[in-house]
């Protein structure tokens, strides 16, 4: 459902079937509506069982970067000589994405579930709960669905009565894009400033505590008990495109859009219909002019290439962007870029953690480069040098911000280059 | 939250820090110990209830000042300085006294372009609040600008304290002043 508006006809409701419905967040409304029988079957199988059926069903990572979440989890050890954890990222930071915060408000039995399969699958007996400090209501309705979830037995030291350990615990954050990163965001569990390490080693290896550690998103680890229950190739099925993208895929749209909400629909959904026919389309009188399709963190499509574009990763790349976390920041013809690339930049040098030089300096200096052509005050040798400062910043740090706030920039210098030579040639427009 | 000071000048913040912390009440006593034991146990390191015990210090006392650092670090094991390093990181910890209703107003560019800098003004104008990040002369309202809430389908999205509140628009703006007020 495309919260906050009915069910479009268009859409496929796997996940967010019940998003609206208070009753839902209980857990006898939860159990009413099928309800932790996928965690009953997962643990009456064997932990290969599990990882072998979200293996077959295709399922990628949906934070972000899109790895294979069966795979993953294959990369922890079998033979387990520490302790293991499972963390959930529910840092959603990512400009133009709010979709684990629906799932989190609406379905927290869902999201507990999946963790929990998640958990017996990578022999983890404590999961954190990674949720950013601005969420205090989904934090909240966690916390209660939590309390429900211990009171019946579902977790605790002898989960579903099956004899296994599962604990489940939310960490606040505290203000930090950054700490959506997998490595930052266990830093922070540590209690550490969320600094980003240096991959290898990777956390299957030595993860959060130095032990052997998944990290994946809220609506992966919400999907998996639909894939236990109903089975890898039920999901695979669903995608109406391409083998390697499945399922389904909640999009948060958002920006110049009539209809601003979260949609859930089929993996290869045209992304010309999702915005014109499900969103209801640009504001009265309103043109596209170009859209950021997953997050602010992937290079910006024009109104043409978005139009063409078939919603799967491999539709995305084909257009020269990324699907990313499916946050969709729509613009329409009144959007002056050049503010607009400024305002996404300067999130970046916000948010850098400023360990990396590329990053530290690179963010700021886009922006203030930005700033001085939107004062009047640009040269017109301004854009080369964006292009080159984002040449340096992208490839070359501990983690993909500063290649994000590059992309953007990049992105709209080439494909709207004629507004940003407009602010050199004409008085300061705008302060 | 673009790097303005939060809590005026060096000199008038060392003056409240030297006054807080000859009243400061200890967090991590009696109940406040129970909680945080609590928490401990969650995790294998006592580090690990770092942020949450900063978030028990500034539920109390409404920032966290330098004694409260003191106090972390001496229940958790940590230096001072190791603290004052994590709480200077997270942008959600308040190292300067503010107003009693802390106001962050999302003007990233989703909700940029949906009108959030008018909804910022209009909580400027509706509070008293010179600018952004600089209290009101009442000592009341903390105006700041914060980057993306989450809640881009719901601009503009601001927070009040802990309370999330979605679609303010400039109109919806007084009203909602005058409900804190």
């Amino acid at each position: 459902m495309g919260f906050p508006h009915p069910i479009h006809p268009k859409e496929t409701p796997v996940l967010s079937r019940h998003f609206g419905e208070a009753e839902a967040r209980s857990y006898d409304g939860w159990v009413k509506r099928g309800g932790y029988r996928a965690l009953e079957k997962a643990l009456g199988q064997t932990r290969d069982q599990v990882i072998e059926e979200v293996k077959a069903s295709g399922l990628r990572g949906r934070g972000g970067a899109g790895f294979p979440a069966g795979v993953k989890w294959s990369f922890m050890p079998k033979q387990k000589t520490k302790a293991h954890y499972l963390c959930c990222n529910a840092d959603e930071s990512e400009p133009g994405t709010f979709k684990d915060r629906e799932i989190m408000r609406w379905t927290p039995h869902a999201l507990i579930e999946g963790c929990a399969i998640a958990a017996y699958a990578i022999q983890a007996e404590q999961v954190y709960i990674y949720v950013r400090g601005e969420f205090t209501e989904p934090i909240g309705v966690m916390q209660a669905a939590l309390a429900e979830a211990y009171a019946r037995g579902v977790l605790g030291a002898n989960a579903m009565g099956k004899g296994v350990r599962i604990d489940i615990t939310i960490h606040r954050g505290a203000g930090a894009y950054i700490c959506g990163e997998e490595t930052a965001l266990m830093n922070s569990i540590e209690g550490k400033r969320g600094n980003p390490r240096i991959r290898p080693p990777f956390p299957a290896a030595v993860g959060v505590f130095g032990c052997p550690t998944t990290i994946n998103n809220v609506e992966t680890l919400s999907s998996v008990p639909h894939i236990i229950e109903k089975g890898g190739a039920w999901y695979k099925g669903l995608s109406l495109s391409n083998p390697k993208s499945t399922g389904t895929k909640l999009f948060s749209i958002c920006g110049a859009i009539a209809r601003p909400g979260n949609y859930e629909v089929t993996m290869g959904f045209p992304l010309k219909e999702l915005l014109y026919d499900v969103a209801g389309g640009m504001r009265p009188g309103r043109k596209l002019k170009a859209v950021i399709p997953g997050g602010s963190s992937v290079p910006i499509l024009t109104a043409g290439e978005a139009e063409q574009t078939l919603l799967d990763y491999e539709g995305c790349v084909a257009q020269g962007t990324m699907l990313g976390s499916g946050g969709m920041i729509v613009l329409d013809d009144t959007t002056d870029m050049v503010y607009q690339v400024m305002r996404l930049a300067r999130f970046y040098a916000h948010e850098s953690c400023a360990q990396c030089t590329q990053c530290r300096e690179g963010t700021a200096w886009t922006v203030k480069i930005l700033q001085r052509l939107l004062n009047g005050q640009g040269r017109k040798e301004d854009l080369d040098l964006l292009l080159d400062l984002a040449e340096q910043m992208t490839g070359r740090t501990i983690c993909v911000l500063s290649d994000s706030c590059a992309a953007p920039v990049v992105s709209a210098i080439k494909k709207f280059r004629p507004e940003f030579e407009a602010y050199l040639t004409r008085p300061a427009a705008r302060a | 939250m673009s790097g303005q000071m939060r809590g005026g000048t060096d000199a008038q913040t060392h003056g409240r820090t030297e006054a807080a912390a000859a009243e400061y009440a200890p967090v991590f006593v009696g109940e406040g110990r129970q909680r945080l034991d609590a928490i401990l146990a969650k995790y294998p390191a006592k580090a690990g209830a770092l942020l949450p015990a900063l978030w028990m210090v500034q539920e109390k006392h409404g920032w966290i000042s330098p004694t409260a650092m003191a106090e972390v670090a001496e229940v958790l094991g940590l230096t001072a300085a190791y603290v004052k390093g994590v709480v200077t990181f997270y942008t959600m910890y308040h190292q300067h006294p503010v107003g009693r209703h802390f106001v962050q107003v999302c003007t990233t560019t989703p909700c940029n372009v949906c009108g959030a800098e008018k909804v910022g003004e209009a909580f400027l104008k509706a509070t008293g609040a010179k600018r952004y990040g600089e209290t009101s002369p009442d000592g009341q309202w903390t105006i700041v600008e914060v980057e993306c809430l989450g809640a881009c389908g719901f601009a503009t999205p601001v927070m009040i304290n802990d309370e999330f509140i979605e679609s303010v628009t400039p109109e919806s703006v007084p009203a909602l002043v005058a409900r804190y007020r």
